[in-house]
């Protein structure tokens, strides 16, 4: 059983993905016979090429995609090297899972709620300015994305970070780190010099994830991103629900684009590795020893928490704004407090958050079956899998969602699995199966060989050292997989709504809903919500093993 | 290939325990509609998925009410499927027809707009006619408003179930403003005067295209030319005064037109804000549940222009495909009665005006009706004054195309 895992695993990634993109590929080209489109033509691409703007929107998606990543990357590793091994640094680490649970669209309203003309921080200040008007300022969805990059960069400065510290781990990054100390190098320049180039190609495939999410996020563009014209995706999402049916073709030719511009930069950064390691190479051999890093270690500790602070300030902000009674600007607090519409919306969640809970658990479930299986069957073989079987896992998270959902939905339709409550977890898992591996093979992969030679020693068969020696030490990176998972989850969007047919009401389908009345309050409700459902998944990875181990002091800190 | 994988995938599935397998939905025979006990009685048990709109928790309230009300009435459960934007149900059916599903779609019913009809009923995506042999029908006010058979000039044929009145109203914060603009030549005026104050949605939002062809319908030479498709027409030469009168709006628009709110009810929002002093709106209650909400301040009203705003009207209908066919029948129906129409009518519930002929209900439903106190800031139907119709969908097109290319790229 155990030697079918990776392949069913792969298969249920990575089929999905492919099956939707040949169900935009066809369209793209002229094919969809229910519209009447039965001839192969490039129709659709001169469509495409006509629309208005379009250069500026591909330019929009590519320029906030890199920009993005770059400033997240490069805030990220000066960060580690900086502070790794100090006392910030593991106070840092103990802030990263909360923030990182929560979804985007969350913290994107979050963010928007702060930074908007009429925002808290304007509120701050307009006492002091004498502005009795909101300044007539464009700080949200200015036309060059600046707002989105900033929603986009406190989102994926914590998943870095965290996919950083599992390659710090494995790249005994401190000892070398001492070394460099001890010959004179700057904290920074030392760690630049000896540590990361040894954990980059560990974090290359994050970082195109992060690079190919930020050129073709939907939720967070269309709360933060320009609208004149909008980021490409944004507009391929209007283009597939415009009631004018033949814009389906064109929509489909744009999702290729879409696809295209990320495979794009995706090479463009690579170009860039190449460039960046032969000048480090050169930076590195000069021997230079920057001893006087100080303004570098500030800075970047101050951006970092601003990051952090934005987010939690951000959520602050939906808080007070769920149980707000009439806010008069510039008043930096509501007049009256109020928990009417709470008390209304108990009975419209009720059901969402069940729905939420339900197809998370079972994505969860499956995924952790399916993930622990890949692991142990790995370690059994005492073989890993190759940098290929690596790109497979990252596929989902390199292809752009917009590119491949809605040709998914069409297949599920043809397999008559539509709209079922098993077509939509199996499209959660598409998503939550990457995340769930990557936050559990570095745990799983790491621990010490020696615990299952020794019981294989004494005569136990292998399930039998699965199940009473592996699990049991692995608790809580397993437990925190199923949180990570749990989380992707909560946020999904498209996949729940399109593969659904909208059967299936989750928090964050209704909180997409109700932005659209703009009622600030039901915003406030819906994303602390959706903040909320994460963080007690997470909760719960800490507090169980607290629980359990608790007469065990080896276990109690992890392993 | 395929059937391999479905076993695979099936298989996992019932491995890791799931049991929750929904059912495959059920073919559902066209209800006969000339016997409505028949319709009644094949409705009875059916599930309605209703894709609606879902942003505004009043209305998703008003919905959950109707829902139980015809459970308890004809054993049909309503289930509302909550929609950012009502053309996602439109693609849904274009997907499920894509993929040779002409049974058991995912849509049994629609919250409908008239460009959206006017696609569906061109493509052949709806089931009808059934409207006008649904008992309620016989009180809907045909005569005096023309709009619950002609949606944006085109003829519902049946095809689709008024369930309300909407116009445009604007509001304005008596606070700031001493006395607002009366038509579209005067609010660009008072706009010149007071630049920044005000602005609309994003074409083609819904809302942003409806204050264009206000604007279109107020400057138009001869409007009888909008009631037909705008091929039939030197459409550059109709649509001159708009883009002349738009010239000189947008440099002294909220952002100098730079950035737009996403959509009417971000008006609320940007006004509360001290963002702008003149907002507008397709529901004349809105205005008043807003302040009750906390969501505006309690200086504002509403007001309509002299020469009169556009007026329409809301429809459901039912795909070609549902798989609840007489439960959406039995639904629409209900919806259509005096006691639905009266609670929509209900500022405290909703505030969306009856498409009822208050000549033709019951005598005690026209008191009902009398009996309602419409709130502070909502006008009366009396004070609603003129309505204009809404022209044909092809100048709505038009005019969302030409704008996009203008406007749509402000960088």
């Amino acid at each position: 059983m155990l030697r079918f895992a990776p392949v069913l695993t792969v298969i249920l990634m990575v089929g999905p993905v492919l099956a939707g993109l040949s169900g935009t590929l066809l369209p793209a080209f002229g094919y969809l016979p229910a519209l009447g489109g039965g001839e192969w033509s490039l129709a659709a691409w001169r469509e495409l090429a006509a629309q208005p703007g379009l250069v500026i929107s591909l330019r929009l998606s590519a320029v906030t995609g890199l920009l993005a990543t770059l400033i997240s990357f490069v805030v990220v590793m000066l960060f580690c090297a900086a502070w790794q091994g100090t006392r910030v640094f593991s106070a840092i680490q103990r802030v990263l899972s909360p923030i990182l649970s929560i979804p985007h669209a969350a913290a994107a309203f979050g963010l928007a709620f702060l930074i908007a003309p009429a925002g808290w921080i304007v509120r701050l200040f307009a006492p002091l300015a004498g502005w009795d008007q909101p300044p007539d300022i464009v700080t949200l969805q200015d036309g060059g994305g600046l707002a989105l990059v900033a929603g986009l960069v406190i989102k994926e400065i914590p998943f870095l970070f965290l996919m950083t510290l599992g390659a710090l781990q494995q790249a005994n990054a401190g000892q070398s780190q001492q070394v460099a100390l001890s010959l004179g190098y700057g904290r920074v320049a030392g760690w630049l010099k000896t540590v990361l180039p040894r954990i980059y190609p560990q974090i290359r495939l994050p970082l195109f994830a992060v690079l190919a999410y930020s050129a073709s996020v939907v939720d967070v563009a269309m709360i933060l991103g320009p609208t004149t014209p909008a980021p490409l995706a944004v507009r391929i999402l209007h283009w597939l629900s415009d009631p004018d049916l033949s814009m389906r073709f064109m929509a489909s030719a744009a999702s290729l684009l879409q696809l295209a511009l990320v495979g794009g930069q995706i090479m463009l950064w690579m170009a860039g590795e190449k460039i960046a390691g032969s000048c480090g190479r050169r930076w590195a051999e000069g021997g230079g020893r920057y001893r006087r890093d100080g303004v570098v270690r500030l800075t970047v500790a101050v951006v970092s928490i601003l990051a952090a602070g934005l987010i939690l300030a951000g959520i602050a902000a939906l808080a007070v704004w769920s149980i707000a009674g009439f806010w008069r600007y510039p008043d930096l607090l509501p007049g009256q407090f109020t928990l009417k519409l709470w008390l209304r919306e108990v009975a419209a969640f009720a059901g969402s958050l069940g729905n939420s809970v339900l197809i998370g658990g079972a994505a969860i479930m499956i995924g952790i079956v399916l993930v622990i299986a890949c692991l142990e069957r790995e370690g059994r073989q005492l073989a890993q899998p190759g940098r290929g079987a690596m790109w497979l896992i990252y596929l989902p998270l390199l292809m752009p969602q917009i590119s491949f959902m809605f040709g998914l939905q069409v297949f599920f339709g043809y397999l008559g699995l539509e709209r079922t409550f098993i077509s939509v977890v199996m499209a959660h898992l598409v998503f939550v199966l990457p995340y769930m591996f990557l936050s559990l093979a570095d745990p799983f992969r790491s621990l010490d060989e020696r615990y299952r030679h020794t019981s294989l020693c004494l005569g136990a068969h292998p399930n039998r050292v699965f199940w009473q020696v592996i699990l049991p030490l692995l608790t809580r990176p397993v437990l925190t997989a199923l949180a990570v998972g749990f989380a992707v989850s909560i946020g999904q969007y498209l996949p729940t709504l399109l593969i659904g047919a909208g059967r299936f009401a989750t928090i964050t389908t209704d909180a997409v809903a109700l932005a659209a009345g703009n009622d600030r309050r039901m915003i406030g409700i819906y994303g602390l919500l959706q903040a909320l459902l994460p963080f007690a998944g997470f909760g719960l990875a800490m507090l169980v093993p607290a629980i359990c181990f608790r007469k065990r002091r080896g276990m109690r800190d992890g392993l | 290939m395929a059937k391999t994988f479905t076993r695979l995938m099936v298989a996992t599935l019932l491995g890791a325990g799931v049991s929750l397998a929904s059912l495959v939905a059920r073919a559902d025979p066209a209800p006969d509609m000339n016997n409505w006990d028949a319709v009644v009685k094949q409705a009875n048990g059916q599930t309605v998925y209703w894709y609606a709109w879902g942003g505004e928790p009043r209305i998703n309230d008003y919905i959950a009410w109707a829902g139980g009300q015809v459970q308890e009435r004809y054993g049909v459960t309503v289930k509302q499927v909550k929609l950012a934007d009502t053309a996602n149900a439109v693609s849904k059916v274009v997907s499920e027809k894509a993929a040779g599903k002409t049974d058991g779609g995912a849509v049994d019913m629609i919250w409908i707009n008239g460009e959206n009809f006017a696609a569906m009923k061109r493509n052949d995506l709806l089931f009808g006619p059934w409207v006008e042999q649904t008992p309620n029908f016989k009180y809907v006010d045909v005569t005096g408003k023309p709009t619950t058979v002609n949606d944006f000039t085109v003829p519902t044929d049946g095809l689709e179930a008024p369930w309300g009145m909407a116009q445009l109203s604007f509001f304005y914060d008596t606070a700031r403003v001493k006395t607002p603009p009366q038509s579209a030549k005067e609010l660009l005026a008072w706009l010149q005067n007071h630049p920044g104050r005000f602005t609309y949605p994003q074409p083609p939002d819904y809302m942003g295209s409806s204050f264009l062809k206000q604007v279109l319908s107020e400057l138009v030479a001869d409007p009888a030319v909008l009631q037909k498709p705008a091929d039939q027409a030197d459409a550059q030469k109709v649509l001159a005064p708009l883009w002349t009168y738009l010239a000189k709006l947008q440099p002294v628009l909220w952002r100098e037109g730079k950035a737009y709110p996403a959509n009417g009810a971000a008006l609320r929002a940007m006004m509360a804000d001290n963002e702008i002093d003149i907002g507008f709106s397709f529901s004349a209650a809105e205005v008043s549940a807003a302040i009750a909400n906390f969501e505006l301040p309690d200086t504002v009203r509403s007001f309509v222009f002299k020469g009169g705003t556009l007026g329409n009207t809301n429809f459901v209908a039912i795909p070609f495909n549902a798989s609840a066919k007489a439960g959406a029948v039995v639904l629409a129906d209900f919806l259509m009665s005096p006691q639905a129409q009266l609670r929509k009518q209900n500022p405290e519930i909703w505030g969306s005006f009856t498409v009822l002929d208050m000549d033709k209900i019951p005598a005690a439903d026209r008191k009902a009706f009398d009996a309602l106190d419409l709130g502070v800031a909502t006008l009366s139907p009396a004070e609603m004054g003129n309505v204009l119709p809404e022209p044909h969908p092809s100048w709505m097109e038009l005019v969302e195309s030409e704008w996009q290319k203008r406007y749509g790229v402000a960088q």
